[in-house]
C-alpha cells in the first residue's frame, strides 16, 4: 500500500476507532492531537498510526508483574468493591481459586448483608472451592462482618482474606459512608489492612466508569481495578482515562463466570484487543 | 437547562449573533459540541453520527427561517429529536385477560432478577396477579434471589430444584399458573453474552415455544459504545417487545437509552432508579433527553 494523507478525513476515523473503545472523547481527541502535531500533510500508513497509538496505551497502562502486595506476615486483606451487579462476588470466588492454586489458604467474608441471596451466592462458591466463610445475617452490620472475617482469619491462619461488599452505586453517599467504615474496621486488628482494595469495574460500562473510579477510590482508597465480563465483545477503553486521570492501575481482568476465569492484566494483549476488529 | 453544551454551542456560534440563520458552515462547530455531547453520555458511535446527520437535516430545514436565536435554535432541534427517536412512549403491557407471560432477558449483572420483582409489584397494583418464574437455572443462588424477592412482594415464585433446563421450567411454570392463582408470568432469565450462541439460542428457543407475550430486554444505563453491539444481538435473536433501563439512580448519563432505541426500535417501557421492589417509574423520554444532553 502508498499510504494516505493525514488530513482531517484521516483525523476523524482514527477519533472514532478510539471514541468505540470507551476511553472517552479527551482521552481519544488527545491521541488524534498527537498524531496529527506529528504527521498532519504527511503520508503514512493508517497501521503506523495506529502502532504508534498502540504503543503509547501499553506503556500507560503496563504494571508491575506481582499485582498484590501480600502483607509480610499474617492474612493478606482484600477489600472488593464497586457498583451494582458488576461482577465481585463472581470476582471474588476466581480470585480465591487464584490464591488456592497457588497453594494458599482462603478465607471469605461475606461483608454483602442486603441484597437478595448474595450471601448465599457466596457460599455457594466457598462451598464448590472448600474455603471457609464467615457470614452474618441478612440486613446486619457489613463491618461487623469485614472485623469477624478478619478475625477469624487470623485465628486460622489464613493466607488471604476476601472480604465481598453489596453493589453501590458511587452517588449515594450513605452507602458510600458505609463503605468507608467497613474500610476502617478491616483495619482494627491488622493495621495495613485492607491490603488490597479492588474496585471491580464492568468491561461494558462507559463514562460513568471514571465518576466509578474517583468516588470510590475517595470513599476507600483504591488500589486497583479488576475489568470484569471482558468476554464479550465491549472493549473496556474506559480504564484508559481512569489511568491517565487517577494513576489506578487493571490488575486483573474477568473473561467468564467460571473460577478459572480470570487473568492478570496485560496491557499489551489488552490494548491489541481494543484494536482488533470485531 | 443544558448549562454546559448551551455554554458551549454559545460560544461555538456567537459569531452568528444577527445572522439569524443556521446554514451547514456556520453549524459545524455547534454540531461538533452536539457530537462530543453525546459521546460523552455513551450514546454509540453509529447512532451519534446518524443523530447528527438528522439534527443537521432539520436544521437546515424551513423551521429555522424563522428563528431568531441560532444557538437556541440548533439546541431546541437537538432536544426535540432526542425525545421523538427516544419515544413515543407506550407503558401499555399489552397483557391478555385469560393469562400473559412476560420474559426478561439481557446480559449478566442488568437487574433482570431484581426488575422481576419491580414489575410483579408493578402488576399487583394494577389489579394482575403476578407469578415470578425461576429460570435462571446457572448462576448461583440465582433462584434463592428471586425467592427471597418474590416473598418480599408476596408473589408466588414457581421453582424446580434441581431443573437443568430452563426450558422446561417454563413451560411446567405455566401450566402451574392456575394452580398458583396467577394471571401474569415473569420469566427470570439467566444473564447471558450476546455472543455466546449456545446460550443465545437456548433463549431464542423459549421463545419460540412459550411465546411469551412481552419479551423486555434489561440493559444496565452505565452502558458504554457496546451497547449497540448487545441490543441488536438479542432484538435479532428475540424479536423483542421492549426495553427497561436501570440503574439510573446514579450519575450516569444514559446514552445508551437512545443506542437501544435505535438499533431495536422497541419502546423504551420503564427505568429502574433503585434497589428496592418499588423503584420502578415509567419511561419518559424528555427526563432522559435531558440528562443525556448533561442538565
Ligand atoms: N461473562 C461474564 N460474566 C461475568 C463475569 N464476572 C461476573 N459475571 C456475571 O455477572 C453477573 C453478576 O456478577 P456478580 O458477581 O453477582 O456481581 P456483583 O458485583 O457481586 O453484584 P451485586 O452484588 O448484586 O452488586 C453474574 O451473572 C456473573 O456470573 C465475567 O468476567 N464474564
Ligand atoms: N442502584 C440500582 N441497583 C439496581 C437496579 N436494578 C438492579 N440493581 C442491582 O443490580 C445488581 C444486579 O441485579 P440483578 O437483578 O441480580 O441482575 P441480573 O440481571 O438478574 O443478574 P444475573 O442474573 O447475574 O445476570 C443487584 O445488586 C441489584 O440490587 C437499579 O435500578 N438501581
Ligand atoms: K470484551
Ligand atoms: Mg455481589
Ligand atoms: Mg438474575
Amino acid at each position: 500500500t502508498r499510504g494516505r494523507l493525514v488530513d482531517q478525513a484521516f483525523l476523524d476515523e482514527l477519533f472514532e476507532v478510539l471514541v468505540r473503545t470507551d476511553m472517552g472523547v479527551q482521552a481519544a481527541q488527545q491521541l488524534v492531537d498527537q498524531i496529527a502535531q506529528k504527521y498532519r500533510n504527511r503520508v503514512i500508513e493508517w497501521s503506523e498510526a495506529i502502532e504508534e497509538i498502540k504503543k503509547g496505551l501499553k506503556d500507560l497502562l503496563r504494571q508491575p508483574e506481582s499485582p498484590i502486595r501480600f502483607a509480610s506476615q499474617g492474612p493478606t486483606v482484600i477489600m472488593v468493591c464497586g457498583v451494582n451487579g458488576c461482577g465481585k462476588t463472581t470476582t471474588i470466588a476466581k480470585l480465591a481459586y487464584m490464591f488456592q492454586s497457588q497453594g494458599k489458604k482462603v478465607l471469605l467474608g461475606a461483608a454483602d448483608t442486603f441484597r437478595a441471596a448474595a450471601v448465599e451466592q457466596l457460599s455457594i462458591w466457598a462451598q464448590r472451592l472448600g474455603v471457609e466463610i464467615v457470614t452474618g445475617p441478612q440486613g446486619s452490620d457489613p463491618a461487623a462482618v469485614g472485623h469477624r472475617a478478619v478475625a477469624r482469619a487470623i485465628e486460622t491462619q489464613a493466607d488471604v482474606c476476601i472480604v465481598d461488599t453489596a453493589g453501590r452505586l458511587q452517588t449515594h453517599q450513605n452507602l458510600m459512608r458505609e463503605l468507608s467504615k467497613i474500610h476502617r474496621v478491616l483495619g482494627k486488628q491488622i493495621p495495613e489492612a485492607p491490603h488490597e482494595v479492588l474496585l471491580v469495574l464492568d468491561a461494558t460500562t462507559g463514562q460513568n466508569g471514571i465518576s466509578q473510579a474517583k468516588h470510590f477510590s475517595e470513599a476507600v482508597k483504591c488500589t486497583g481495578l479488576v475489568l470484569a465480563k471482558l468476554d464479550g465483545t465491549a472493549k473496556g477503553g474506559v480504564v484508559v482515562a481512569i489511568r491517565q486521570q487517577m494513576g489506578l492501575p487493571v490488575k486483573f481482568v474477568g473473561v467468564g463466570e467460571k473460577p478459572e476465569d480470570l487473568l492478570p492484566f496485560d496491557a499489551d494483549s489488552f490494548v491489541d484487543a481494543m484494536f482488533a476488529e470485531s | 437547562m443544558f448549562e454546559k453544551l448551551q455554554a458551549g454551542l454559545y460560544e461555538a456560534i456567537r459569531t452568528l449573533a444577527g445572522q439569524g440563520k443556521l446554514t451547514e458552515s456556520n453549524m459545524r462547530e455547534g454540531l461538533r459540541l452536539v457530537q462530543q455531547a453525546l459521546l460523552e453520555a455513551d450514546v454509540s458511535l453509529p447512532v451519534v453520527k446518524a443523530f447528527i446527520e438528522k439534527v443537521s437535516q432539520e436544521a437546515l430545514g424551513e423551521r429555522v427561517m424563522r428563528s431568531l436565536r441560532p444557538t437556541q435554535q440548533l439546541l431546541t432541534i437537538v432536544y426535540e429529536q432526542l425525545v421523538a427517536l427516544m419515544g413515543p412512549v407506550d407503558h401499555d403491557l399489552h397483557l391478555k385477560p385469560s393469562g400473559s407471560t412476560i420474559m426478561l432477558c439481557g446480559l449478566q449483572g442488568s437487574g433482570k432478577t431484581t426488575t422481576a420483582a419491580k414489575l410483579g409489584r408493578y402488576l399487583q397494583q394494577r389489579g394482575y396477579k403476578p407469578m415470578l418464574v425461576a429460570a435462571d437455572l446457572q448462576r448461583p443462588a440465582a433462584i434463592e434471589q428471586l425467592q427471597i424477592l418474590g416473598e418480599k412482594i408476596g408473589a408466588p415464585v414457581y421453582v424446580e430444584k434441581g431443573a437443568t433446563d430452563p426450558l422446561v421450567v417454563c413451560r411446567n411454570a405455566l401450566r402451574q399458573m392456575p394452580a398458583l392463582g396467577a394471571n401474569v408470568a415473569i420469566l427470570d432469565t439467566a444473564g447471558r453474552l450476546h455472543v455466546d450462541q449456545a446460550l443465545m439460542n437456548q433463549l431464542a428457543a423459549i421463545d419460540r415455544l412459550i411465546q411469551p407475550d412481552q419479551v423486555y430486554l434489561v440493559v444496565d444505563a452505565m452502558t458504554g459504545q457496546d451497547a449497540v453491539n448487545s441490543a441488536r444481538a438479542f432484538h435479532e435473536a428475540l424479536t423483542l417487545n421492549g426495553v427497561i433501563l436501570t440503574k439510573l439512580d446514579g450519575d450516569a448519563r444514559g446514552g445508551a437509552a437512545l443506542s437501544v432505541k435505535y438499533v431495536t426500535g422497541v419502546p423504551i417501557k420503564f427505568i429502574g432508579t433503585g434497589e428496592g421492589t418499588d423503584a420502578l417509574e415509567e419511561f419518559h423520554p424528555e427526563r432522559i433527553a435531558s440528562r443525556i444532553l448533561g442538565q
